[in-house]
């Protein structure tokens, strides 16, 4: 069992750190406190938007300490505010979480977690954990910044779902402080030195983003995230060989986090 | 009251398995070429197609905010100078709020 985790996550990250900076050991915990502290302040707009749809203080709480997943939470208040069917509404929100699914996959050999500590790593496995995770040039920093960003914005996260629900929204937005810009921002710092590095990566983001950006107009919100999955899977087939003779080539792309700017 | 504290419950499971389900797929099943170059990839695109929607729509709508550029713009000139991490996600932040202040 252990084998078998241990030869996936190798063929993962086997790139050596070619420039081992001072203090780069501090880094994933530094950065994965910082972006979880600044997303998970965003809670506040999820607590005040759930209740002002309809849900109660306990039930908005509910689905951060256990969906922790925004757009899913997101997507369910707003079917119940919308009066619409709340049972295609969990269709939908579940269906949201769904990208999860495919963060998991790649993240499953890094992490190399068992028992407990896998249904524990499980309820972490989101977007900025994530990115965060794969932008690191080595399996332990990788692991370090996937615990360290899950356990800050979990807290936060839920800290602040309550405090929205609780009206704390009325004395300041997210949005006033420029906290919107926060996610897309932290994602682009993150994915940056893969962009730069790897043209199979930047058709596979250009790709992505295109498909979201042309699908938004005409399927519910969170939606055109998912559909940027087939970019994925295209850019793949097309560099499959590649990937097939080179494990540490593969490897070097998971772990472009080489060329990170810090 | 009921109800919706079953559709909670029942979201909450839902996206709790489906992330467990993807950390639970067997390992071997990763080894091939093409389903490890997608997982690889898979990030990627997917976080690319997260930045484009948060920075350039509103709901289901295309739409520019100028604070939100500015703040992108921002980050990406300071991703260019090289600067850490932390400091390019509090460059836009920070642009994004002047720009809404004046």
């Amino acid at each position: 069992m252990a084998d078998q985790a241990g030869t996936s996550a190798a063929h993962q990250e086997t790139a050596p750190d070619p420039a081992p900076g001072p203090g780069r050991a501090a880094t994933p915990v530094r950065d994965g406190i910082g972006l979880g502290l600044a997303v998970g302040v965003s809670g506040l707009a999820y607590g005040a938007a759930a209740v002002g749809s309809g849900l109660s203080t306990g039930q908005a709480c509910a689905l951060s300490l256990l969906a922790f997943t925004g757009a899913s939470q997101f997507a369910l208040a707003g079917t119940v505010a919308a009066g619409g069917s709340l049972a295609a509404g969990v269709v939908s929100a579940v269906l949201l979480g769904s990208r999860n699914t495919l963060y998991a996959l790649r993240l499953a050999g890094t992490l190399a977690v068992r028992g407990p500590a896998r249904l524990l790593a499980a309820m972490g496995v989101i977007d900025e954990t994530t990115a965060m995770a794969t932008a690191q040039p080595d399996r332990a920093s990788s692991r370090t910044a996937f615990w360290a960003t899950f356990g800050t914005l979990y807290l936060t996260w839920n800290l602040a779902t309550l405090a929205g629900a609780l009206g704390a929204g009325r004395f300041g937005s997210p949005q006033d402080m420029g906290l919107d810009v926060v996610g897309p921002a932290a994602f682009l710092a993150l994915i940056w030195p893969r962009l730069r590095n790897g043209r199979a990566e930047r058709a596979a983001a250009a790709g992505g983003a295109l498909i979201a950006l042309a699908t938004v107009p005409f399927v519910p919100p969170g939606v055109p995230i998912i559909l940027a999955a087939p970019a994925a899977l295209a850019v793949a087939w097309v560099t499959r060989g590649r990937a097939a003779g080179a494990a540490d080539a593969a490897g070097g792309g998971a772990a472009a986090g080489d060329g990170a700017p810090r | 009251m009921t109800a919706v504290w079953a559709a909670v419950l029942a979201t909450a499971a839902g996206c709790y398995g489906l992330k467990l389900a993807g950390l639970v797929v067997p390992p071997r099943l990763l080894e091939r070429p093409l389903a490890r170059r997608f997982a690889e990839l898979v990030p990627v695109a997917l976080l690319a197609a997260l930045i484009a929607v948060q920075a350039l729509t509103s709901g289901q709508s295309l739409q520019a905010d100028p604070a939100r550029l500015a703040g992108m713009t921002a980050a990406v000139a300071a991703l260019l100078a090289r600067l850490p991490f932390l400091l390019v996600i509090v460059a836009a932040a920070a642009t994004a709020a002047v720009i809404r202040l004046c």
